[in-house]
Formats: structure tokens, sequence, C-alpha cells
């Protein structure tokens, strides 16, 4: 708290120190603020721009928790006396706390109280004050951030707290970062020489924005005059910008890969237990897809249980999607596919049949609605190599998380007892069944697993796309497709082909659209069919033909 | 494949009379069964997906024309009599809601349809509406470019929503660089169509104008979000105008979420998500990206609260939401309501007639007025989300903006206008070059 | 198997049977709905004509795919695609009919056309304006598709589960080609607002009843066709490719040429099942592509009962009118009943109905060389695999 506290202090100094006002009555100061924030509550868009500007004016130590609450929708405003308050969710309803005197309500029903609303441009200012109240902060963190803020908004206002900053200023990273900023800012001035020193201070910064700010210092008019009347300056600028652009160019490439292995993970997660019972098993298995969705809706029910704790919710999801979606494997096999071993074909048409009834099963309890998972703060977000390249989280760890499914699953299959008796069931059941091995709990516990990872895949999913009752169909045909391109019956195939198709994909994409690159993986896969009948990856060996 | 009968030839008179005689008593007893039922109550047929992909939508416009439909009951039905709902489930199937239209009109004899959600279920069931002379209430946004006189649009035709939309970005925000991305199908191309020669008679260049479309259901968009983040970098405020549809969105807003495109940077504003669409995702990332509507759940008014109450009571659950359809499917049937007991009778020909100029409280304080055109006439609003998963209204239009069936910004569609009640015009594609009805006369 | 040319129609009870409730059924339909008078117990609606129009059209489907299935061992999951193929040369044709009566009353450009702003006709629509042009792409479209994958496939020894698989691919990838709108065809909303037919409107009974006639003699004229080829020669060569592909081949057959045959003969079939399907539904859109599509067709033959022609005719009417039945009836919760009874038939009724039907009769007869001939002893060699990694 005193941290916190102190960190007040020194933006509120920080505040001072910018605003050529120094000699305004304390006493009408604090009448100005809470008249400012009084009239928050009924005024419209954009008098409440003019008020922010007022509020901040007045350099009240408040105005940084205001601001935040304000940015974040935690500032209400009490139906009947107008009081402005700030709101904290609690389970009962809305914890209420005055925002002048600081003192709390307690709860507050959530239909007497109305929100104040912000806009899309409210927001912005908003996050530029905060980003100056935090250039003092303590932690060069939060300096790093409050920087790279206001990059994202220059505007004139902000130079002499930043050359502030910049003075007092120890951190390396920080003081390139603010110089970036700083030099943003300049790239707006009057002064030609001024702008010339800005461009050049953007010189080997790698960073969209700072492209973003040349190019619109190079845009030209209809006329084509460019908006920089400084030669110089132009060709500073056009340097500057071509280094980016080389740049930019190389980290594409780059960002196609990673979208194409992540594709392919994806793919990868979802055909891999279709490898087990498809590939393995030799069931057609239509309601593969519905294992997944299980899966999903097993998170979704995970985090319903444990509101408070959504962190640890995918964690908890993935054991539980197993043990859900395997159960209703070794279900489905018990009653049905048992009876269907040696007609492959026959199964695909009770599968199908299940995956129907599984449908209509989540929309009669879930109703047909999409569900809200959550996802969780550490799969939020981007990793920001640098200014160009950035790579999205939940992606990073779903990429890593199919490849130790991969890996659990081929140690699995081969060095435990369990994988052995698996591969000599479905090799040759009579001989297996003679060797004394249960083939019936085998083939359960294989059918199990196969949905029992397909349960997982819906975890993962999950945090891509939607979780509703039709959410399966999505992925069957291209579970297939990639099971049948790898090669029946082996998982290294399913992993090659997943990845392959992901990255060809992805490569497609941005030279023919979508649509067109979808169907030409389609193509390619049933030309590769012709080429290679038995897939990438084909079993040798008299068993397989016939 | 059996040939345990050479000895017996079927040829013989005797076993093909036999069967004639058997083949046809079946016939008839299965087929012929369609006897006219009294008509006592008044019956409401109900033509909404409950399975396949369109449920997620479609299942809650059911449930709301039953609330309405339980509601009326209560202040005692219609013309003194009950309705009665006539509910039957097309599948997600386009072909299947001509056939179930067909059922609903020839064989369960409905007064009255409210259905449909996509363009093409409309579409499929539109021969079928104007052949049997049916009325269908279709509460949903759509890309306009049709008028049929057995069809009333309660929802917004492009003038209501898309331009709006535009014209908030570029006057208030001052968006100078456009993404139109939608999914490949109908409305998003004749909307995107529509937008672009709007926006090109703006004065926007054709490169500050980007189109992408992607297949239905498209769950990959992290080089699409990529690419909208390279466009959005060209040094001019960038907004992407959303005609994704339905299914599709979560996975792009949760991409541009991960991306980091927030909605101070490059604002999307989407004409097909809703509270309810809203409702599946967690919308703390999507706080700022805006949405253009004619009601949210979370408009100030009298009306608007009562209709939230009710919903809460009819569906027992208290997390529910409302959305637009529901609007319109509401302002659809007091019209209905309204009308039948102007008209005296559930007739269609007598009902219609009844129909323009009638007047509904909307659900955001002001009135919808049905035109002549079968459109409605309904405020824009636009509104951001927030992290509750309402929206909270930004903009909106000082009165009511009269629906357009034919809108004025595509050349063959700009010479029609659609007037059902003008004497001299009667038709939903009066051409006013050639002064005639272009086409066929529905 | 010693049935000769001679008498291959008169050994086929069941499908005597059949015929003859089509001929009725073609012959009362029309009579009931046009000649007894409404009020009359007897008189059938035209939704009920529509309707049986339209499970003839999928009869004939079914049959179509019980030809390649039952009797040459080849599981198709994109018949689909051939039956949409069909449906949308006669919609082109149809489309063409409208002329100057779109809403824009432009004569040379479809409506959807006209407010995407497209200038001129594609190409490829070129011919359609004449019905015989049309007649003949509702044959030869789907009969190029199959013969250019067939060759493909069967030349390469591409069989069983690799074959669905890729045959599920194809019609995938001819979905979403289909339903974009840059292809030509009305993308997503597909070809509606259909006027008439040759001149007949299609909202007249006497046009919806002149379909369902049409519908009832296709499926006639194709079973007959398919119980001729099956009982041909050429039909036994099929059913030993179905029983022992590679055995056929050593004895010296060209095993390839048979099933490129039968497969082409077969998509041609479901050709015209979909033209005539789309005049009496009103619409054809890319939806009609979708793999589920293909697979349910595979669930009617199953139902039916595989391998014996007439069982997929039953299978086809028998699964559509529970489907037409079960949506009105039980609307929130007609999927369960319709998931039961493919799991219920495939684990009680591994031949069909028509199975069970002679299992009956053959109980009664006591009759032991009736056995179950036809039936194929195994579907596909995938199940014995190793694994490896």
């Amino acid at each position: 708290m005193s941290g916190s506290l102190r960190a007040l202090f020194v933006s509120f100094l920080a505040l001072f120190i910018f605003s050529s006002s120094l000699s305004v009555n304390s006493f009408a100061q604090e009448l100005g603020f809470s008249e400012h924030i009084a009239r928050l509550a009924k005024s419209k868009l954009r008098e409440k721009a003019e008020l922010i500007d007022l509020i901040a004016e007045t350099k009240d130590p408040r105005v940084p928790d205001l601001f935040e609450d304000l940015l974040d929708g935690d500032l209400y405003y009490i139906k009947k006396t107008g009081q402005i308050v700030a709101i904290e969710k609690v389970e009962s309803g809305y914890q209420a706390s005055d925002v002048l005197s600081l003192k709390s309500l307690g709860v507050v029903g959530k239909r007497s109280v109305k929100k104040i609303g912000v806009n899309n441009a409210l927001r912005r200012q908003l996050r530029s004050y905060i980003a100056t109240f935090n250039l003092s902060s303590d932690e060069a963190n939060v300096r790093l951030e409050a920087a790279k803020a206001l990059l994202k908004a220059p505007e004139a206002s902000f130079l002499p707290i930043l050359d502030t900053a910049l003075v007092a200023e120890a951190d390396a990273d920080v003081r390139s970062a603010m110089v970036i900023a700083r030099s943003a800012i300049l790239l707006a001035s009057d002064d030609a020489e001024q702008r010339l020193v800005a461009v050049n201070g953007l010189r080997g910064a790698t960073d969209k924005k700072v492209m973003t700010l040349l190019e619109q210092l190079l845009l030209e008019d209809g006329a084509g005059n460019s908006a920089e009347p400084d030669e110089r300056v132009r060709q500073a600028a056009e340097e500057v910008l071509s280094s980016l652009h080389t740049q930019a160019r190389v980290y594409k490439v780059m960002e196609d890969l990673f979208f194409g292995i992540s594709l392919g993970s994806v793919l990868l997660l979802a055909a891999i237990g279709l490898a087990i019972t498809f590939g393995v098993m030799g069931v057609i298995n239509m309601a593969h897809g519905e294992m997944i969705m299980l899966g999903a809706y097993t998170t979704y029910v995970v985090q319903l249980l444990m509101p408070n704790n959504i962190g640890l919710s995918l964690v908890v999801a993935v054991p539980a999607a197993f043990l859900v979606s395997g159960l209703f494997g070794v279900i489905i096999e018990r009653s049905v596919i048992r009876f269907l071993y040696g007609r492959p074909l026959e199964t695909l048409l009770a599968t199908f049949g299940i995956s129907l009834m599984l449908q209509q099963l989540v929309r009669s309890v879930f109703t047909p609605l999409n569900r809200s998972v959550i996802t969780p703060e550490w799969m939020s977000g981007s990793w920001e190599v640098n200014g160009m390249l950035s790579l999205t989280y939940n992606r990073l760890y779903i990429i890593f998380f199919a490849l130790a499914v991969l890996f659990l699953l081929i140690q699995l299959l081969k060095r435990t007892f369990f994988g052995l008796q698996m591969r000599a069931v479905t090799q040759n059941r009579a001989m297996a069944s003679s060797m004394g091995i249960r083939t019936g709990w085998v083939d359960a516990m294989t059918f199990g697993l196969g949905s029992g990872v397909a349960g997982i895949a819906g975890v993962a999913l999950s945090q891509l796309t939607n979780v509703g009752p039709n959410m399966g169909q999505a992925y069957i045909i291209d579970s297939f497709m990639v099971v049948v391109f790898g090669g029946v019956g082996n998982l290294l195939g399913t992993f090659v082909g997943a990845m392959s198709l992901g990255i060809v994909n992805k490569f497609a994409e941005p030279m023919i659209g979508a649509v067109l690159a979808k169907i030409l993986i389609l193509v390619f896969v049933i030309l590769f069919i012709q080429r290679r009948p038995r897939g990438l990856f084909a079993l040798k060996g008299r068993f397989v033909e016939d | 494949m059996k040939r345990d009968s050479d000895k017996l030839s079927p040829f013989t008179s005797r076993s093909w009379l036999k069967k004639a005689g058997m083949a046809a008593g079946v016939a008839a007893l299965t087929l012929s069964a369609s006897i006219a039922q009294a008509a006592d109550t008044i019956k409401v047929g109900v033509l909404h997906s409950l399975s396949g992909t369109m449920a997620i939508s479609e299942t809650t416009l059911k449930d709301t024309v039953l609330m309405l439909i339980e509601d009326q009951n209560k202040k005692g039905g219609l013309l003194g009599k009950q309705l009665e709902p006539v509910v039957v489930d097309p599948a997600s199937n386009w072909p299947l809601f001509a056939e179930k239209t067909k059922e609903l009109l020839g064989k369960e004899k409905v007064d009255v349809i409210f259905g449909c959600w996509t363009s093409v279920s409309r579409k499929s069931a539109l021969p079928v509406l104007e052949e049997m002379n049916g009325l269908l209430f279709y509460p949903v946004q759509y890309e306009g470019e049709e008028s049929s006189k057995n069809v009333f649009y309660t929802g917004a035709a492009p003038n209501q929503q898309a331009i709006p939309a535009v014209d908030y970005l570029m006057e208030e925000v001052g968006v100078k660089r456009w993404v139109l991305a939608g999914t490949d199908y109908v409305y998003p191309r004749t909307t995107n169509k529509i937008l672009e020669s709007y926006l090109k008679g703006k004065g926007v260049a054709a490169e500050d104008i980007m189109i992408s479309y992607t297949p239905f259901g498209h769950s990959d968009w992290q080089t699409i979000v990529s690419d909208v983040k390279k466009f959005g970098s060209a040094g001019k405020k960038t907004a992407v105008v959303s005609t994704i549809n339905g299914d599709a969105n979560v996975p792009f807003y949760k991409e541009l979420a991960n991306q980091g495109v927030s909605a101070e940077d490059i604002p999307v504003v989407a004409f097909s998500v809703g509270e309810e669409e809203l409702s599946g995702f967690d919308t703390t990332p999507l706080v700022g990206h805006l949405a253009a509507w004619n009601y949210f759940m979370s408009a100030d008014a009298e009306a608007n609260d009562d209709f939230i109450t009710q919903w809460h009571t009819f569906i027992k659950d208290e997390d529910r939401v409302t959305n637009d359809p529901m609007e319109a499917t509401y302002i659809g049937f007091k019209m209905w309501a309204k009308a039948v007991e102007k008209a005296g009778t559930t007739e269609v020909d007598k009902v219609r007639p009844a129909m323009y100029g009638i007047t509904v409280d909307n659900l955001t304080g002001g009135t919808a007025k049905m035109l002549p055109n079968h459109h409605l006439t309904k405020p824009v609003l636009i509104g951001e989300i927030q992290e509750d998963g309402q929206f909270e209204t930004v903009w909106q239009t000082e009165s009511e903006v009269p629906g357009d069936a034919w809108t004025d910004f595509l050349p063959e569609s700009a010479k029609l206008i659609s007037d059902w009640q003008d004497p001299k015009i009667m038709c939903g594609n009066y051409n006013t070059e050639t002064k005639t009805c272009s086409g066929q006369n529905y | 198997m010693n049935i000769t040319q001679g008498h291959w129609w008169r050994s086929d009870r069941g499908g005597q049977w059949l015929i003859t409730v089509i001929a009725v059924v073609t012959v009362m339909v029309p009579v009931l709905n046009l000649v007894v008078p409404e009020d009359s117990v007897f008189h059938l609606s035209t939704y009920a004509v529509s309707l049986l129009g339209k499970y003839l059209c999928y009869a004939l489907l079914a049959l179509a795919v019980d030809l390649i299935w039952g009797y040459a061992g080849i599981l198709s999951l994109g018949h689909g695609a051939f039956f949409a193929l069909g449906g949308y040369a006669i919609g082109m044709y149809m489309m063409r009919q409208i002329g100057e009566r779109g809403v824009y009353g432009n004569a040379d450009l479809p409506d959807f056309m006209v407010f995407l702003n497209w200038s001129e006709l594609p190409w490829y629509w070129l011919g359609f304006d004449n019905f015989s042009f049309a007649l003949l792409m509702v044959l030869v479209a789907p009969a190029i598709l199959a013969f250019v994958f067939g060759w493909l496939a069967f030349r390469s020894r591409v069989t069983g589960v690799y074959f669905s698989i890729i045959s599920q691919a194809l019609t995938y990838a001819l979905m979403l080609a289909f339903f974009r709108n840059d292809m030509g065809f009305g993308g997503n909303n597909g070809l509606t607002d259909f006027k008439d037919l040759l001149g007949y409107s299609l909202q007249l009974d006497s046009t919806k009843n002149a379909l369902f006639v049409c519908s009832g003699l296709a499926l006639i004229g194709g079973y007959i066709l398919c119980r001729y080829v099956v009982s041909s020669k050429l039909g036994r060569v099929l059913v030993s490719i179905r029983d022992a592909e590679s055995r056929t081949r050593f004895v010296g057959y060209r095993v390839e040429h048979y099933k490129l045959f039968v497969f082409v003969l077969s998509a041609m079939l479901a050709g015209i099942a979909g033209a005539l399907y789309v005049p009496q539904v009103g619409i054809i859109n890319p939806g009609e592509f979708s793999p589920i599509n293909s697979i349910e067709i595979i669930i009617w033959v199953a139902v039916g009962g595989r391998g014996y022609l007439f069982g997929a005719v039953i299978g086809a009417v028998l699964v559509n009118y529970g489907k037409t039945y079960f949506t009105g009836a039980f609307p929130e919760i007609w999927l369960f009943f319709l998931g039961g009874l493919f799991v219920v038939s495939t684990l009680f009724l591994p031949q069909g109905v028509v199975g069970l039907v002679k299992k009956r009769t053959i109980k009664r007869q006591g009759d032991g060389h009736a056995k179950k001939e036809a039936l194929p002893e195994t579907d596909g060699h995938t199940s014995s695999k190793e694994v490896s990694s």
C-alpha cells in the first residue's frame, strides 16, 4: 500500500511540474474536483472528454484511481442521488465506495446504480493520462509499458513530463522506449530540424507503430504533395522506412511459419484421437468430433465449478476432459462398437447416429447457445518478440501441448504393457486372445484412450473457437484428411500430415485467400492419395492388402 | 436377388391385381389423411431451426414467439379466439424451409408464420409463400433487394444498419481506411458492395478499402488479423466493418484480442454480433469494439424493462439476454395482432392492407411504423461492447430511419421502389425509369 | 448364381413388388390430387405430392449408391456431389427461363448477378437457355466428374476407407467452391425463384404432378437398369470385385474398368435424381454438397438393406418419412430418434429392413438355398493395422 501511495505522490508531483498553474487555491480546487466529478454522471460523451481534462488539471491525488476505475468501467452513479461511486463486483452484488470520501457504502443493488460509460476516444485519453502517471512508477516494467502507451498516442502535451522522466530514467530499455516515444511526438513538431532529429531518433526502432508514423509523415495528398515539406526529413524518413519494410518482410515469413505450425498443431490435436480410434482400431468414428466437443464442454463446467480459479481451471480441465470423453468412449465401445468389429463401414453408420444423439444431448442440457469459456490471464495476449513480431500465447501453448500429447501417446503405445497389448489385439485379435489378453478390455480401453485424447483436444480448442453443439462437426473432416494423408495407423504420419497441411495452408492463404487455400488443400490431398494410396507413411506387409 | 420364386410367374393376372389393389390401399390410407381442421383457434406457425448450425440463433426466436403467444392468450387471445402455436424444425436445411412452409400452410393451415433467419432460408420459403398466399414475418437484418407481398421484413435493411454505422465511423471517429471483412455469402457480399460504392462516393480511394471473404465457420483467423494489422499501419485511422457470420466471430475476436488489436487502434464494427453472440464468449478483451443495431438490451426504456422481465420469467433464467431480432419479432407480432384486430379477420388478403401505417412502440422508446414497402422505421444505434457482454450506446440517429428495400447505392437497384399500397404501383419492384413493375408481379 | 439373362427379371420378387407399388403410386397420386375433389377424405394435398416426389428422387439417389456400394463395394461418401451437379444443371436452365421476369427485369443476367454487378454471363452459363443442353449436362456433368475422379482413384487402386475419405474430400471441396460467390452459382443462396419448366408454371398443380410422375418413371427405369446391370455378367464381375478384388484382378479382369463403368453410371443416375429433385423443392444451393448429406444417403441404403436395390428404395423412403414426421412431431428432440434409429438398425438389422423380412420368410418357408448370397462378407480391410510411429 505504501508503495502505491508513494507512486501516487510522485505522479501527483509530476502533474504539478508540467502544469503552469501552480498558484491555484487548493480549496477552490477541491470544489472544482468534486464539481467536475458530479457532472460526470449525466454528461454526454463529448462533455466527458472536457471533464476528464479538467479533472486531470486539478492534480488531485485521487485522480489516478478515478481514471483507472473509469477506464475499467467500474465507475457508477447512484440513480437516485447522483452520487458517484466506484464499484467492486462481489458475489452478493456491487460493493460501492464514494470516490470523494473514499468511504465504503456497503453493497448496493445492481439496478440502483448506472454505469458511467466511456467510448474508445475517452479510453484513449484516459490511457494516456494514466501512462503519464505511470512514467514515474517505481517498477521499470510499468514505466516501459507507459512509454509504449505514449508511443501509441503521441501528443505534444506529454513532452514536458516525458523529458522530466527521461532525465531521471536509469534503465536502458525504458530509456530507449522513452526516446522513441519522444521522437514520435517530435515528428509532429513545426520545426524541420526537430523533425529531422526525431526521424533519426527512430532509427533502429523495430516497431509497427513507428512505421505507421513515418508513413503518415510521407502521406501524399491528391496533388502528389507530401505531408512533409522538408526534403531532408523526407529522405531520412524514407531511409528509415525502407529498412523497416525489409525487416517487416523477414518477420512476415516467420509469422506465417508460426501461423502454419500453429494451425498444424490444432489439426494434430484434433486428429490424434482419431488416429487411434480410426487409425489403429479401424473404426470410422464419426462421433470423434463430438468427443472433442465433450472435452470443451467439460472445460466449461470446470470453470463453472471453480469461478475463482480460472487460471487453474485449464489444468484441472485436461484430466477431467480426458476422463469424461474417455468414459463416453468406453460406453460407446462396450454398447455399440464391439458388435461391429470386422465391419468398419457399419461403424460409420452407428457412430454417425451416436454423434447426432450426442449433439442433441448437449443441446438439451446446455441449450443450443455457445457457451462462454474464459481464457485465463496466462493464455491471453501475446509474447512480443519485438515491435514487429509477436506470438500469441494461446497458440504457443497449444503448439507445446500438442507436441506433449503426441510424445506421451507414442511412449504409451511403444513402451508400456498396455501399448503392447493394444498393438497385439489390433494386429491379430485371435492370436492375442489365445495368448491370454482380454481383448474386450483392451478394445474398450483403446477406444476410451482415443476418445479421451479427443477430449483433451477439446480443452485446447475451447481456447480458440466456439464451444457449442456443432463444434465437433467443424473438425471431423479435417481430422479424417490428416489421418488418411499421414497414413492410417501411424501416429508420426499424423504429425507430419497435420504440420504439412497447416503450413501449406497458411502460406497459400495470403496469396489466394482463405477459401481457395482450403479447397487447394483438399484437392492436394485427393491427388496425393492417388500417388500414394496409403498415405505418407504407408504400412508395409502382407496384411495391408486384403 | 432372390430366386426361390421361379415357379411362380409374377405376371399372372391374379397376383398383379392383388398387388395393385394392396398398394393403392396403402397409398390412399397413408397419404390422404389431411382432413380440414375446425377453426376454433388461430394457428401461428413458427419456422425456426431448432437443430443444425442455425439452432444457436433461431431457438431463441422460437421461444420469443411462444412467449408472445402465451402473453396474448392471457390477454384473451385475438378476435375472441386463442392462439395456437405450431412449431416445426427445418433443421438448418434450406430446402426443408420450403417443405415446412408447405406443411404449415397446406397441412396445418396456419394464419401467419414467424420464422427464418438466413436469407437463403427466406428465399427458399418465398415461392411457397407466394404460391399459397401465406404471410411471413422475417425478423432479421438482411441485405435488402427484396420486397414480397407475402413477407413483412421487421429487421433492418442496409440503410438502417450498415450505412449509419459507416457514417458514424467516418464523422465521429475519423476513419479513413476501411477493411470490409465478411463471410462469403450473399448478405456480406451485398452489404460490402453497397458500402464500397457508398465509401467511394464519399471520396475514399480504392487502395484504402480492403475486402476479405472467409468461408462459413472459419476458425483460423491468424493470417487475416495479421493482414488487418498491416493494413491498419499505413498511417490512416482504420476500422473493420465486419459482416462475419455467427460461429466464426468467436475465434475472430479472440485472435484480435490476442494479437493486441484493441478497439482504440482499429475498432471493429459488426452487424451480426449481438448480446446473444457475446454471451457465448469472454468479452473482457473486446471492450470498445462496436456493433450497429436497432435495439440493445441496455436501452433505457420502460417497455424494454418490461420486455426483459417478461423474457426472464418465461425462460426461467435471469441470465438470458435479449437482442435485436427478438425485438424485431416482438414488433412484428404486435403489429400482426393489431392488424388482425383492425381487419377483424386473419385472412391474409385483409390483414395485409391493414398492416400499412400501423404503429407499435418499439423497445428503445420510439415507435415503429410499417411502411408500404413492407419494411419498418427503425432507430439506428451504435454501441460499444462492455465487459459484461452488453452494449453501451455511443451514438444514435435522431429519429427513426425508414427502411429501404432497394438500396440507392447499386445501379440496378437504385431505379427500383416498392409500394404495396399505392394503387398505381402495387408491386415490390417498380422501375421508376420505365414506370413499370420490372419482371413479374408478385 | 445360376441365373441367366433370360429370367433375370422374373427372379427378382422384391423388385416386382417395388415396381408395382411405385407404378400404382405414380398413377394414383395424381388421380387423388387432381381428380378427387378437395373435400373428399381421399383427396391428396399438393404438399403431399411434392413430398412424395422428393422421396422418389431420394430413392433414385439411394438406388445409385446401392449399385456401387452394394454390388461393387465402392463406398462413396461424396455421392451428394453428383446429385447436386444434376440439380445445378437443371437449376441453371430454370434460372435462364426466368428471363426478364426477375426482380430487376434484366433478361441477360440472373438476379444474383445483377445486384453483385456482374457485367456479363460467365461462359459456363452459355447454352443453358436450351432445355436439351441442360438435360445433357444433367448427365454429362456428373459423368465427367465421376470419370475423372474414378479414373484417378481406381487406376491407383485407392480402395476401401481411403476411397470413402477422398470422395468426402471431393464433395467438401465442391461445397466450399460453390459457396464462393465468385464462382457465379449464386453462392450460399444458390439458385431459387424458379418460374417455370418448359413453359409450364411450377406453381401449377398439374406441373407438380407431372414432375411427380416423371420421378416415379425415372425410379422405375433406374431400377430396371440397375437390376439389368447387376444381373448381367458384368454384375457378377462386380460382386466378385466387391468380395475379393485382388483375386478378381489376378484372374485377369481389368478391375478398374468395371469399377469405373459402374461408378460413372451411378453418378449419372444421381444426377438425374438431382435434376428431378430441384424443380420439386424449388431451390438448389451448396448445402446439397455437404458431406453430411452424402453420409445420409449411405444410411438410407443401410437401413433399407444393402445389396438388394429395392432395399435402398425402401430405406430412402422410410428414413425420410421418419425425418418429416419427427421434425414435425418432436421438433426439439427428433435427433435422438434419428440417431437412435441408425444405431439400432446397424446393431440389430445388419442387413437392413429387407434382411429382416427375408429372415422371416426364410424361417417360415424353411427355404435353405435362399441364404444371404447378395450380402458382402467384408467391407474394408483396415481393421488389422500395426501401430508404428
